[in-house]
């Protein structure tokens, strides 16, 4: 059976922006999924079996192989479905710099996103504020170094980075109206503010990315349901 | 820096920057080496990665390469036609890119808390160091290496770890090889491999650094 005909299966979640990155990736390729929906709080027997080391989503199953991490899911999505549009950039430098920019997103200014709901006291929350305002600085560098004035960072198509980044915007509008302060706009990050509303209407985006009211919805729920445990 | 096209910035006790030594020495690549002082870092580093200001950092043509695992990702696709370092087939790619992700959370962040930590985290530390080096261990199974017969990616993003075992062993009471005896006879396969054995530093340079590390930041 060729790469193509196996059927694939994408455990995850409709507010987790590491199970949009997957679902984008897949929608670039017109590649058909069964989208297997998590439940909040608990985990499916499917899960546990396949990414019984981390039990978190997203997990894609090919067949009957499963891929976990999310980006390391869009690049093998990527390898697998060559027939689509590419994801990676094909310069081995330019994949260096897309794989290390999603790299501080996840290991520095996403965790600090995540962090300011739960932060203790003004100082604490002031501090990540910062830290997510001078992040979303660099990335506005980044934009205007890599786009090379086209619109996306992958250039005139949604790319490994524009994935990497663009799934947390709607956690970001949340976290914006949580904090009563809007870190990325037409002021502070004019390229930025740009990118993000050509990625959101991106048909291979579009969607899959939740409304903000719905998730700010979702957010309040997930955050009873923390004090509650 | 024109004379030469390879530089790599990095701190000989690094287990970071040993995975680069080791691709770059698997693939016979020559370049210039860099000692940095972590306590006085040179303008260079903090030109070419301003973000972390950590090593390694690859420079090739003037452009840095940050993160250990991206560096030996780029040096594998650069320098595609000698070893490869990652398997063609995507799904064992993944394979070998979730192992790889894997060491750097469950080894090195944990490793971390052992010698950098104070000396009440270690108990707690130890614990999730020897289950996660047993996940490894059972990865591995009887294979040469973790990609089979060819040594790889995953290979080289552990190895480096292995001469700092005697650190987190003396520090915490407890022995690898008793929970992870075939982890331990891999590890001496890597070393029979000049790439490795020529980028790896020594368990007793390691430990001195540390122990005197630990002095000065009073941590025990």
């Amino acid at each position: 059976m060729s790469e193509g005909e196996k059927v694939v299966k994408l455990l995850g979640a409709w507010p987790s922006p590491f199970v949009m990155r997957p679902r984008i990736a897949l929608n670039i390729k017109s590649a058909s999924y069964e989208f297997l929906e998590e439940t909040l709080g608990s985990k499916s027997q499917l899960l546990l079996q396949s990414n019984p080391v981390h039990k978190k989503i997203p997990v894609l199953i090919h067949g009957d192989k499963p891929v976990c991490e999310s980006l390391i899911i869009v690049e093998y999505v990527d390898q697998v479905f060559s027939s689509g549009p590419s994801i990676l950039p094909s310069d081995p430098y330019d994949r260096s710099v897309a794989r290390f920019w999603a790299a501080y997103l996840d290991d520095k200014w996403f965790p600090a996103m995540k962090a300011i709901a739960g932060a203790k006291g003004d100082e604490e929350g002031k501090a990540l504020i910062q830290q997510l305002g001078e992040g979303l600085a660099l990335m506005e560098s980044a934009y205007h170094n890599i786009s090379k004035g086209k619109p996306f960072f992958g250039g005139d198509r949604v790319g490994y980075l524009d994935i990497a980044f663009g799934c947390f915007l709607g956690w970001l509008r949340v976290t914006e109206s949580h904090i009563g302060l809007k870190l990325l706009d037409q002021t502070k990050t004019p390229g930025l503010a740009q990118w993000a509303e050509t990625f959101c209407a991106d048909d291979a985006v579009k969607p899959v990315m939740p409304e903000t009211d719905k998730l700010s919805e979702f957010a309040k729920l997930l955050m009873a349901k923390t004090a509650s445990n | 820096m024109a004379e030469q096209e390879v530089v790599l910035l990095d701190e000989w006790l690094s287990m970071f920057g040993s995975r680069a030594r080791i691709a770059l020495a698997e693939k016979g690549i020559k370049y210039e080496y860099r000692e940095e002082d972590l306590s006085n870092k040179s303008p260079l580093l903090l030109q070419m990665n301003p973000i972390h200001k950590k090593i390694p950092v690859l420079i090739r043509k003037g452009e840095p390469i940050c993160e250990s695992l991206i560096i030996v990702e780029y040096i594998d696709e650069v320098w595609k036609e000698t070893a490869p370092l990652l398997p063609s087939d995507p799904y064992l790619r993944a394979q070998a890119r979730f192992w790889a992700d894997f060491v750097n959370k469950k080894v090195g962040d944990v490793g971390g808390r052992i010698w950098a930590g104070k000396k009440e985290e270690h108990e707690e530390a130890k614990k999730e160091i020897i289950e996660n080096l047993k996940q490894l261990e059972e990865t591995l199974g009887d294979k040469t290496f973790f990609g089979g017969e060819t040594f790889g990616f995953v290979d080289i993003a552990l190895v480096p770890f292995s001469p700092w075992f005697y650190t987190y062993e003396a520090l915490c009471n407890f022995k690898v090889e008793t929970h992870c005896p075939k982890l331990i006879s891999w590890a001496h396969r890597c070393i029979q491999r000049q790439s490795v054995s020529k980028s790896l530093a020594a368990e007793k340079e390691i430990y001195d650094f540390v122990i005197d590390f630990r002095k000065k930041s009073q941590l025990d």
